[in-house]
């Protein structure tokens, strides 16, 4: 009896206690810098794009949302999506396809308003995912420390890379 | 020719309309009461801080598909919920609202009143025998107990009232609280009337008939579109008849403090009652069944009748 009379009371003093209620499209709560919304693919810091078309993403993500195509530049070497398609009307923001990611080229933002009437328009293509800027990690060069060759960066030239081994030679 | 018209019942449409809108207001009212109970805001997009809410939910409701379910009775199902909400708009016409603001003044009005919201039981009961579905009908079988139960001491616990009043009019109720309000002498009664109030209206704590979290909406499920609305409005008609009832009853219907007049302190203290009754919905679980069961026969009833012999006798001693 003298606990539901508490319970009375407890629940009648939040009358005046504030709300936390946000009224959001009027005011826009806090969003955590490393919240899960639209995703986006990013560049190097040079300005090519990061993303090498290595399908992980796709492999990775749980409602098979990613498409994407490989294909080479033919005068550098680099790799990169022919196209590279994302159903956002799928996707669940869970971020398996930016732990994935091996080159930090798709990443996601805190921008969650996605809203279309036509529900084809949930379907960013490249041109709609790739940003100008790296994104999250501003210093990052995949193809700087990667092996692979391409123009302008020979195999031993990447940073923290030694020099290939000579496997014809005898000296150590 | 003007001698023979009763000019009270000029109230009737007043009344009616003012019950069913207040039922309305009280549905958006109660939202946003329970909101601030919980630290969030409630409805506030329709209209003035929201108070288009019903309006919009009204007008969602009108053009839901209205469908009586083809198992069940057809004839029972569409008739119960009129007979629900009219039990309960004849119920109104005994309130004394202020001073000379009543539309008959029966002497019976206390017996009418509960006359009638045992009437709508039967509403209830039939709408979850109609639906041929177990859970309506288990939410039909709950509200007949619940009601045969509680249906005993709320009248038990008026009759303390009655025994100080010396009538049943509740005219005469107000009128001998004018120096002191039921609420000293008749507290027990008081307590016990609310807690009966609350099952008889079927209000949170005690909203076993249509306990959503064990049997979806009780003997509601099948309702859709204005049928439902019109046993929401049912619903809240009660809520109101009872805190009515409360102030009338207990604390001193239209009397106040004089510079007010009476029907402005009648709205104040229902007003009060009302928001207490949302904050009891805000705070106290529901109980199990057995345990509303025994509360109403192992407590409840022995303590009305232990009020009423008391009541009685010092009445007696006192002349």
């Amino acid at each position: 009896m003298f606990s539901q009379l508490r319970t009375l009371w407890t629940v009648f003093i939040h009358l005046f206690q504030r709300n936390e209620t946000v009224k959001y499209p009027e005011e826009m709560p806090y969003q955590a810098p490393r919240y899960r919304g639209r995703i986006i693919l990013t560049r190097d810091p040079d300005g090519e794009e990061r993303c090498v078309a290595c399908n992980l993403c796709a492999v990775a993500c749980p409602v098979d949302c990613i498409a994407l195509q490989k294909t080479e530049k033919e005068e550098d070497g680099r790799w990169y999506p022919e196209f590279f398609r994302i159903n956002f009307s799928r996707c669940i923001m869970c971020g398996m396809c930016e732990e994935a990611c091996p080159t930090y080229a798709i990443q996601l933002t805190p921008d969650f308003e996605l809203c279309e009437y036509d529900r084809n328009n949930m379907v960013y293509e490249k041109k709609h995912l790739l940003i100008d800027g790296t994104g999250k990690y501003p210093d990052y060069s995949f193809w700087q420390v990667a092996g692979k060759t391409i123009e302008g960066k020979e195999k031993g030239q990447a940073k923290n890379e030694l020099p290939p081994v000579d496997v014809k030679s005898l000296l150590p | 020719m003007f001698e023979s018209i009763n000019w009270s019942y000029i109230l009737i449409l007043p009344v009616i309309m003012g019950a069913l809108g207040g039922a309305l207001v009280l549905v958006w009212w109660e939202r946003r009461a329970l909101g601030f109970f919980q630290d969030r805001l409630g409805p506030n997009r329709v209209g003035w801080f929201g108070i288009l809410q019903s309006v919009a939910d009204a007008i969602k409701l009108i053009t839901k598909d209205d469908w009586v379910p083809p198992f069940g009775d057809r004839v029972l199902f569409v008739l119960s919920p009129i007979f629900v909400a009219g039990a309960m708009l004849m119920a109104f016409v005994v309130l004394p609202l202020g001073p000379g603001l009543i539309i008959a003044d029966s002497n019976i009005a206390i017996l009418w009143v509960l006359a009638m919201s045992s009437l709508a039981v039967y509403g209830v009961l039939l709408a979850g025998l109609a639906s041929n579905n177990k859970y309506s009908l288990l939410g039909g079988l709950r509200s007949a107990a619940q009601m045969v139960t509680y249906e005993v001491f709320i009248g038990l616990s008026l009759l303390g009232v009655v025994i100080l009043t010396g009538s049943f009019s509740l005219k005469d109720v107000v009128d001998a609280q004018k120096d002191l309000w039921f609420c000293v002498p008749q507290c027990v009664g008081l307590v016990i009337f609310v807690i009966a109030g609350l099952a008889e209206s079927h209000r949170l704590p005690f909203d076993l008939p249509e306990a959503e979290h064990e049997l979806t909406a009780g003997f509601h499920t099948e309702y859709s579109g204005m049928k439902f609305a019109l046993i929401m409005a049912a619903e809240y008609l009660s809520l109101i008849l009872i805190s009515a009832l409360i102030v009338i009853l207990f604390f001193g219907g239209w009397h106040g403090f004089g510079f007010l007049p009476g029907v402005v302190w009648f709205g104040l203290k229902f007003l009060l009652v009302i928001n207490f009754f949302i904050l009891l919905r805000a705070a106290i679980p529901r109980p199990r069944y057995d345990q509303l069961m025994s509360l109403g026969w192992k407590i409840l009833l022995p303590l009305s009748l232990l009020n009423l012999l008391i009541t009685g006798a010092l009445v007696l001693w006192m002349q």
